[in-house]
């Protein structure tokens, strides 16, 4: 998963309050120097305080490390922040953030939040290699048995959500399809000609 | 003629019954005892997360390098087919090993889907069928299937509860019996997923151990029971499948037979066929015997009476 974004953080809710105390205090200027000082102190403060962490926050990632029948998808992430209640809704217990799912709470406790915030920290590229399989059978220390891998993580997620909230839910509505797509759904340049083969009786 | 008393018979014909009986039965118990290699792979298929897309069919034309569709897999035109006069929708054939279907049988009006292959049963009724032994359930679970030794009789087509085995009809010397193989050859005896389950973007399809795949489904059920019907499909039928499904909708709402039996296929014909010897070896001494019984009846009331006069006198 690669990040873009030179202007990280520019339409983000973190920066603008940014903006705004220091352009106040400018404003400011008559009212005595205590004032002023609280003004600079608070805007120093900011980035250490809840609000300062979403400067790190991206505004677009491309989703792009299984792309091979269809092309990358341009994630918004920015836009989906507005959408989102909390950034739990796609990232579990992840970010710290504690989990807000109440399945996941009766295990995973306030305290308990993870580091690791791309997808592919937890979801498997590959969650059916034979290693996987016995690694996910046998291990008793395993309790998600049943954790979808990275593909199915970003489907089940984005698709669930786009049929609930009236988003986009075709294919390329999200990834482009690639000539090798093309090529491996007989379609486009590929499509059959005339008679093929029938696919049922 | 020698002489046949009662007893003579009683023993003869018990004897043969228990020779029949034991010959036979010891293999009959055996069988039906049977359910799975231990630590046969599955796939647990669920429904609800289908939507439709195909991939799956266009993966397994691309892993079994089948020849080229009538129409694009990403066509989604052919869930409006119907076969047979509008009966039918579409079936697994030579060409296609898995198919998708659709059905207005969905939550809220929304479509529901369902894919098909071979579900490669526990103990298979193609195989038992099969009288040139061509059919094998290997220790993975896949049942495969050794189109040299096919001959064509289509006896598999007819033992099939699924009407999964399909005939290269197209093939005019050398037809042969044709249906998914749980892509054995190239990835499952190498410890690797099916093709279609691999392309699938939604993970509608679980690779595991079926032992294992059986508690990941009730689990399902178990954090999420307004999602689904509280069954498992192909964990009992027929003797259990490797392939088993989870549903939103009623599972005959959405093509499935729910009316087959939990035993396989093969008990049906087990108890009828373990007789078969037995009535082979019983019925000529059975028959011998009353035949002789009759015979010495027959004889023994003409000669009787003089017997009966020696003694009086």
């Amino acid at each position: 998963m690669s990040e873009h974004g030179p202007g990280i953080g520019q339409n983000l809710p973190g920066a603008g309050r940014r903006g705004g105390p220091v352009n106040r205090r400018k404003i400011m200027k008559p009212f005595n120097w205590i004032a002023g000082s609280v003004m600079v102190l608070m805007v120093i403060c900011l980035p250490l305080s809840g609000q300062g962490d979403t400067l790190k926050l991206p505004e677009t990632v491309t989703l792009d490390n299984l792309a091979h029948l269809y092309g990358g998808a341009e994630f918004d992430h920015d836009m989906h922040l507005d959408i989102a209640a909390d950034c739990t809704e796609c990232h579990h217990h992840a970010a710290g953030v504690p989990t807000t799912n109440e399945k996941c709470a009766r295990c995973h406790g306030p305290e308990d939040t993870l580091e690791a915030q791309t997808c592919q920290t937890c979801h498997a590229v590959d969650p059916f290699s034979a290693e996987a399989v016995t690694a996910k059978e046998t291990d008793p220390s395993v309790y998600h048995i049943d954790k979808p891998g990275l593909k199915a993580a970003y489907h089940l997620n984005c698709l669930n959500c786009h049929n609930e909230m009236g988003g986009p839910v075709g294919c390329e509505d999200c990834h482009e399809r690639t000539e090798a797509g093309d090529a491996f759904y007989h379609s486009g340049k590929y499509a059959p000609s005339g008679e093929g083969t029938s696919s049922a009786h | 003629m020698s002489k046949m008393t009662r007893r003579k018979f009683l023993s003869v014909s018990l004897a043969g019954a228990a020779a029949g009986t034991f010959t036979l039965s010891g293999k009959a118990i055996g069988a039906a005892g049977f359910t799975g290699y231990p630590d046969g792979m599955g796939v647990l298929v669920d429904l609800t997360r289908c939507i439709g897309c195909r991939t799956c069919e266009a993966a397994c034309n691309e892993e079994q390098k089948l020849p080229a569709p009538a129409v694009p897999f990403d066509d989604h035109s052919v869930f409006d087919e119907l076969h047979h006069g509008g009966t039918q929708k579409r079936r697994t054939d030579e060409n296609a090993f898995t198919v998708v279907n659709r059905y207005e049988a969905g939550k809220e009006g929304q479509p529901a889907y369902r894919k098909i292959q071979c579900n490669h049963c526990n103990e298979p009724a193609c195989l038992t069928s099969c009288f040139v032994n061509a059919y094998t359930k290997t220790k993975e679970g896949a049942v495969i299937y050794n189109s040299k030794v096919c001959v064509g009789c289509r006896n598999c087509m007819v033992a099939c509860p699924f009407r999964i085995p399909a005939y290269s009809y197209s093939s005019a010397f050398n037809p042969v019996i044709r249906k998914c193989i749980f892509c054995y050859d190239t990835r499952l005896k190498f410890g690797r997923p099916p093709a279609c389950v691999e392309a699938c973007p939604q993970e509608v399809l679980t690779f595991g151990h079926r032992k294992n795949l059986i508690k990941v489904a009730y689990e399902r059920i178990r954090v999420n029971p307004g999602r689904y019907v509280g069954h498992l499909y192909g964990e009992n039928e027929v003797g259990g499948t490797s392939w088993m499904y989870l549903s939103g909708v009623p599972f005959e709402e959405v093509g499935f037979d729910t009316t087959l039996q939990k035993e396989p296929i093969l008990a049906n014909a087990q108890a009828f066929l373990s007789n078969v010897p037995m009535v082979l070896s019983i019925w000529p001494a059975l028959f011998l015997g009353f035949h002789r019984l009759a015979t010495r009846g027959g004889e023994g009331a003409e000669e009787k009476p003089a017997t009966e006069k020696r003694e009086d006198i």
